[in-house]
């Protein structure tokens, strides 16, 4: 027994009520981790490994955990033609496969919704539509996630930097980092940002080994989540989930600084836009009706 | 030995008391456990035992939160008018203010700890340990009520220290301290405001403004609460050295702070209405209901018509009366918390990003620590006030060497009760 596991079994076992978890808390090496861009390489990989370590064990299959960094040139952004979505939520349904979203309590980092046509007012949406009954008659699908903002509210208003943009242009989460104020879920106007409120519940079957430890590794209670663009996809040259998922190719993903890349192309041909612009986020995520 | 004597007797002031005193302790000290207990529980199993969800992600503790930051940074309304434009009488009032102001900030960081889903980590946002985001009103706000806490300790502190030695305080040591901490009040509730203001949903510059009127109604109503209350129960064997017409004047400033505080809540919500705004669906929801959905209309009207009502009393003719005093500061209490505290944060996040109606209620854990941490700051206020009010009256000092045993006391022109 070493000292450590010998300090938390008899720290923890004598005694009462509210020590336990506390102590638990405490005496993980998760609690004394550092802020991850405070690490040096060698230490941000005997993080990884432990992790991997940990996850291979509770999930019973062999976890990968790569922190590829942000290739230079590459300033990523998303497209969206709304006249093509026909709300299936396709697209909802990979990335919760795809990014080890909590089964239960729910939680999924796209919302869709179901709004009349001639309305552009997000508050005039419904999240609660059946899927069997799309496209309904009248209406057509917006779908929200993250906007990946170039003036992000969230990373602003965080008070302890466990939220920022990556240079790829990546709005990215420290889960180990947060403290779970929900200062940012308050400030985000795009209702992005989701909290753990309980333990999230993965089950093992659903649970996808290939992970990026800014992405998609698991979360746990209280830690905010929300969408990274499938940072483990695409730093590897993938596309995001939900842009394979889409039946209809409605999203589409790139690399703004690549002159041929096919959202360069919708950009200069379409009449883009996006959303709430008049608060100057800036997102990375734009519509239009193609 | 002396010593030892006046050990005893400090201790003696600190314990003993009467049936009434022990009943309230021990009410406050239920409370306390329930807290503690619920607190627990939420530890274990997370914020999901609260009513808050992703659609209102902030809730009873916030708002309770903003609620006394108000009620610390109050203090300076008893603090200028004594200490910067020297009207004694506010002299004598000023360290149960301060000591409000302290066992307010102690409720407030509170509030913000059972407020986190993550408390094991709550080191990060120590500087230094963690991590300081500098545009992060958050950070600034934690910081700055830490500080807020220590000047709030520090100088009733050093002004009882003095009394209880028998000494005049040294005004070059107190003076800047009282300055500095003039601003910082000021400074507190500002920056509170501004993590709501610079929120999209509630967009309002004059929020922080708001914010201190509201604060400075709140504040002195609770003050003068407290004052007849202490001075009812104390007022029976002895005198104390505060007049009525003290806290008519504290009912005066009190009055301006609340009709500033509704006229400009009434000018925003003329300007979202006329402008037909984008907040306006939140202002109906509050005031009107929204969907069928009106859980929070009436408290809303409630608490507008208190502030109204008690803002009428505090003008009419006779207004100079203890008792239309102590209800007119019960309802301008009980309206400004209602109002700053939930009223806010309803307006905030119903309806929601995505136009939906979460009504939130408050779960009976949450409602239950609560209570906790208000009977804790109660309690450590009783107890402050336990060792202050015999210092402040002359029955607790030091012997000097000489064996006068106290400073002459001004003749009282008469004591708060006959």
């Amino acid at each position: 027994m070493t000292r450590r596991e010998f300090m938390k079994k008899s720290l923890s076992g004598s005694s009462v009520l509210a020590l336990p978890p506390l102590l638990n808390g405490c005496l993980s090496p998760e609690f004394f981790q550092k802020h991850l861009k405070k690490i040096n390489k060698k230490d941000l990989d005997r993080i990884i490994k432990r992790k991997e370590k940990k996850y291979s064990q509770k999930f019973s299959k062999k976890a990968t955990i790569n922190s590829t960094q942000a290739i230079e040139e590459t300033s990523f952004a998303f497209t969206l033609d709304l006249s093509k979505c026909i709300g299936c939520r396709k697209c909802v349904d990979a990335c919760i496969a795809e990014n080890n979203q909590s089964r239960e309590p729910k939680i999924s980092w796209i919302d869709l919704l179901e709004m009349e046509k001639g309305s552009h007012n997000l508050t005039e949406g419904n999240r609660y539509y059946h899927r069997e009954k799309v496209p309904a008659e009248g209406h057509y699908y917006l779908p929200v996630q993250c906007q990946h903002c170039q003036e992000p509210p969230c990373v602003k208003v965080c008070p302890v930097k466990a939220t920022w943009k990556e240079p790829d242009g990546i709005v990215v989460i420290d889960y180990n980092w947060c403290i779970s104020c929900r200062y940012c879920v308050a400030a985000c106007p795009y209702g992005a940002r989701k909290v753990n409120w309980s333990a999230p519940r993965l089950p093992a079957k659903g649970m996808n080994p290939q992970m990026h430890y800014l992405g998609n590794v698991p979360r746990e209670k209280g830690e905010i989540e929300k969408c990274t663009f499938c940072i483990q996809r695409v730093r590897e040259g993938k596309y995001p989930a939900c842009v394979e998922a889409c039946p209809t190719g409605a999203r589409k993903f790139g690399n703004l600084m690549d002159e041929k890349s096919v959202i360069r192309k919708i950009m200069a041909n379409k009449n883009i836009f996006v959303l709430k612009a008049e608060l100057n986020t800036l997102p990375r995520f734009y519509y239009f009706f193609g | 030995m002396v010593k030892e004597k006046e050990k005893a007797k400090f201790y003696s002031f600190l314990f003993r008391g009467g049936l009434g005193y022990y009943l309230w302790l021990s009410i406050l000290g239920i409370g306390i456990v329930l807290g503690i207990f619920s607190y627990i529980l939420q530890y274990k199993e997370g914020l999901i035992i609260t009513g808050m969800r992703d659609p209102f992600p902030w809730g009873l503790y916030i708002a309770n939160f903003v609620f006394l930051v108000g009620m610390a940074a109050a203090a300076v309304v008893i603090i200028i008018p004594a200490y910067v434009y020297h009207y004694e009488p506010f002299k004598d009032i000023c360290i149960f203010g301060e000591l409000l102001a302290a066992c307010s900030i102690i409720m407030a960081l509170l509030f913000v700890m059972v407020d986190l889903g993550r408390l094991d980590r709550f080191w990060h946002l120590i500087p230094g340990l963690g991590q300081f985001n500098l545009p992060s009103l958050m950070s600034w706000d934690v910081l700055v009520l830490w500080g807020y806490l220590l000047l709030n300790f520090l100088i009733p502190g050093y002004l009882l220290y003095c009394k209880y030695q028998n000494n005049a305080p040294n005004k070059k040591l107190l003076l800047p301290v009282i300055y500095l901490s003039i601003g910082w009040a000021i400074s507190i509730h500002t920056v509170t405001a501004f993590i709501f203001s610079s929120l999209s949903t509630i967009d309002q510059a004059i929020l922080a403004p708001r914010f201190l009127a509201s604060a400075f109604t709140s504040g002195p109503a609770f003050l003068i609460l407290i004052l007849i209350l202490v001075l009812q129960i104390i007022g029976q064997y002895t005198p104390l050295p505060i007049e009525k017409k003290t806290l008519y004047r504290l009912a005066d400033i009190l009055s301006v702070a609340l009709f500033l505080n509704l006229f400009m809540l009434g000018s925003e919500i003329f300007l979202e209405f006329y402008t037909h705004s984008p907040h306006l669906a939140r202002r109906e929801y509050l005031f009107f209901g929204l969907n069928g959905h009106h859980a929070y209309v009436m408290p809303s009207w409630i608490s507008i018509t208190a502030q109204f009502c008690a803002l009428l009393l505090l003008l009419s003719p006779r207004r100079h009366n203890l008792k239309i005093l102590d209800i007119s500061c019960i309802l301008a209490f009980v309206g400004v918390w209602f109002e700053k505290g939930i009223g806010l944060i309803i307006f905030g996040f119903i309806p929601s990003i995505f136009g939906e109606i979460f009504e939130y209620k408050p779960s009976i854990p949450e409602i239950m620590i609560t209570i906790g941490i208000w009977a804790f700051g109660l309690f450590i206020f009783t107890l402050l006030l336990k060792i202050t009010i015999p210092i402040e009256l002359g029955k607790l000092v030091v012997r000097n060497k000489e064996g006068i045993t106290q400073k002459k006391r001004p003749k009282i022109s008469g004591a708060i009760i006959k």
